[in-house]
């Protein structure tokens, strides 16, 4: 017998057995039906969350370093050690402009939280960033008008900003921002230029902000400043020799003896972005196998059902063995039986889980890419040919003369 | 070349503590074409023979040669593949699948075989057409009478030529009238040259065959001729024989 008129006719004999007991099948499926639903919206929501999270890194740039004095993945004793490392300094961001090979631009970029006002409106919880004339560069950001901030302004310090594109249309609607006069706390700044939109990253509204002369920002705005420093590395393919180079000069620059570890860090995007990766692993995996259990648990009931079905048709077995079915064929049978009902329930549970991808997509980023609708389907076969199997063993070994003795 | 070839077959089995001797070494030799009943009362062993003969059930010890093939020590799928070519049953309840429609039925030992389902349909439908029911093909067991139902059972089992027809208690859940018409249909097969085997316990029936084996306790008891076969009613439904040649 060919393996496909087999799967022909168990496809006929799982289907009369299915309409046999309609109401039996229904209930089972439900089981697989809740468990492919909710495997299929774990699915969504690490899928919707790592698009989310790409597209908020894909706004920082992958070709800048950031200098700093803690590493983005320190754990609490990592930094208790490192707490009393000396600051970075101005001087150090221009001796490393001046040395460094490998990075198109070095600039400094500290921030913090203000309330700017212009007249009487007022914008609390603004990004306050103190950066250099570099940073427009290595920042990625670009002018709708007016200029950045240039050397002698961050020299001397002069009280000048540029403003976030949502900040220049609140402040001056329909009219001329450069010249402006806002104030940053109690700081008066005059607006030299206006950045293009840029929409956001990890939360931090970019066209919320207002950039200062860093000189100005550490001397009038954060009693601590903690400096970062962001060099825009020359060609991607280069990032780690720029990161080594960079490391080298900082450690000369800091004098830090051969033996000793760096008292800074150089973080990138890639580190996030490893990060993230091992903990949305985690998160995924675990998410995924607590999914998984109600999964499971509609593959017992399967496994159950199946069990029923090949007791009731013993009788059947027998006939068919007495004909010249195989074990091959009676296991296939009822495979093939288990299958099409966690097909059928995956289907189901597909077809369920897809709305509510929708309405979870209004609260939280969430998507079914195709794949994801292949891999249920793909599980949920699974699930049947796992869970069918010890029944339909049980069946292919029975003996025909027992067999065809049963009522 | 016998058909059948067996030699000293024994079957035990043990249930618990206790062994049951249900063949105690059987010799038999069966030609092609011979019509023989197979009799004994409940418990002689004459079930284990039909299993053994059907090759449902293997011996504990002995020689069974089908064919010219030596089944006696063969494994499950094998002996799948030799009840599936060499043997058609009959059973006294019928045994067919519920479900099906008689064409399916019928179909089933071909689908088995691995034919190609438009050659599978024809011989289906011939046999069908054979035994009388070539107007009831689409229905299933449940819309058929006691004899209808063994009439689709008959066309199963003939459907692939086997070597052996094997009835066992054929006429059992049938009245004496339909119980004839299906002895009839036996009748015309053994004409026609097909070797035929029921097992049943009525005398009457086996007064129908040529050879009648009697066991008893396990052993043949008697093995002989039977002088003048009893004629079973002419089997005939429409006018035309149902067995055509």
């Amino acid at each position: 017998m060919t393996l496909l008129s087999e799967f022909k006719e168990s496809a006929f004999i799982a289907w009369t057995a299915l309409r046999a007991n309609k109401l039996r099948a229904g209930l089972t499926t439900l089981g697989i039906v809740i468990g492919i639903v909710s495997v299929t919206l774990m699915g969504t929501a690490i899928t919707g969350l790592n698009d989310a999270f790409r597209k908020s890194v894909g706004n920082i740039g992958a070709d800048t370093l950031y200098i700093q004095r803690f590493s983005w993945m320190t754990s609490e004793t990592d930094w208790r050690l490192s707490r009393n490392r000396k600051e970075l300094t101005l001087q150090n961001v221009r001796d490393l402009d001046r040395l460094v090979t490998l990075c198109s631009a070095v600039s400094v970029d500290s921030g913090g939280n203000g309330t700017v006002s212009f007249g009487r409106r007022q914008a609390r919880g603004v990004y306050v960033a103190g950066n250099d004339e570099n940073s427009l560069t290595v920042r990625g950001l670009s002018l709708s008008q007016g200029r950045w901030l240039t050397a002698g302004d961050v020299q001397s310090g002069r009280p000048v900003c540029v403003l976030g594109s949502y900040l220049a249309e609140r402040f001056f609607p329909g009219r001329e921002a450069i010249g402006g006069k806002v104030k940053l706390n109690d700081m008066r700044l005059e607006v030299v230029g206006v950045l293009d939109k840029q929409g956001s990253a990890f939360g931090n509204d970019l066209d919320n902000q207002i950039v200062i002369p860093i000189t100005r920002f550490n001397q009038d705005f954060s009693r601590w400043p903690d400096l970062t420093i962001t060099a825009k590395v020359r060609d991607l393919s280069q990032v780690d020799d720029a990161r080594e180079e960079l490391r080298g000069i900082m450690r000369k620059l800091r004098r830090v003896p051969p033996d000793f570890p760096d008292d800074f860090a150089i973080n990138s995007q890639e580190a996030i972005v490893t990060f993230f990766n091992a903990v949305g692993g985690t998160i995924a995996a675990v998410g995924l196998f607590i999914s998984g259990l109600s999964l499971f648990v509609g593959g017992i009931g399967i496994m159950n059902i199946m069990f029923v079905s090949v007791a009731e048709r013993t009788k059947e077995i027998g006939i068919r063995k007495a004909i010249g079915a195989k074990r091959r064929t009676i296991l296939v049978q009822f495979l093939v039986e288990a299958a099409t009902i966690t097909l059928g329930a995956g289907i189901l549970g597909i077809l369920v889980a897809w709305p509510l991808t929708l309405v979870v997509d209004k609260f939280l980023a969430a998507s079914m890419p195709w794949w994801l609708v292949a891999v249920a389907l793909l599980v949920s076969v699974l699930t049947g040919v796992v869970s069918g199997f010890l029944p339909a063993w049980r069946a292919a070994r029975m003996d025909p003369v027992d067999a065809l003795r049963a009522d | 070349m016998p058909l059948i070839q067996i030699h000293d077959l024994t079957r035990r089995y043990v249930m618990g503590t206790e062994t049951v001797h249900a063949l105690r070494g059987v010799t038999l030799t069966i030609e092609r074409g011979e019509y023989i009943a197979i009799m004994g009362p409940s418990g002689s062993g004459k079930s284990t023979l039909m299993n053994l003969l059907g090759c449902l059930d293997s011996p504990t010890s002995g020689y069974y040669e089908l064919n010219g093939v030596n089944v006696a020590h063969m494994d499950d799928n094998d002996l799948a593949e030799v009840r599936n070519r060499e043997i058609g049953f009959v059973f006294q309840s019928f045994n067919l699948l519920a479900r099906s429609d008689s064409l399916h039925n019928v179909e089933l030992p071909l689908i088995y075989a691995g034919l190609p389902s438009a050659e599978r349909r024809e011989q289906a439908v011939r046999a069908l057409t054979n035994v009388g029911l070539g107007d009831r093909m689409h229905h299933r067991p449940n819309e058929l009478s006691g004899g209808q139902r063994q009439r689709v059972a008959v066309a199963r089992a003939l459907v692939n030529d086997p070597s052996i027809v094997l009835a066992d208690e054929p006429t059992g859940n049938l009245d004496s009238r339909t119980g004839e018409e299906i002895l009839g249909l036996f009748e015309a097969l053994s004409r026609k040259g097909n070797t035929i085997i029921v097992v049943t316990h009525e005398e009457e029936v086996a007064q129908h065959a040529r050879r009648i084996i009697r066991i008893r306790d396990g052993l043949i008891a008697a093995d002989e001729v039977n002088p003048n076969p009893r004629a079973a009613m002419k089997f005939a439904a429409g006018g035309t024989s149902m067995v055509a040649a």
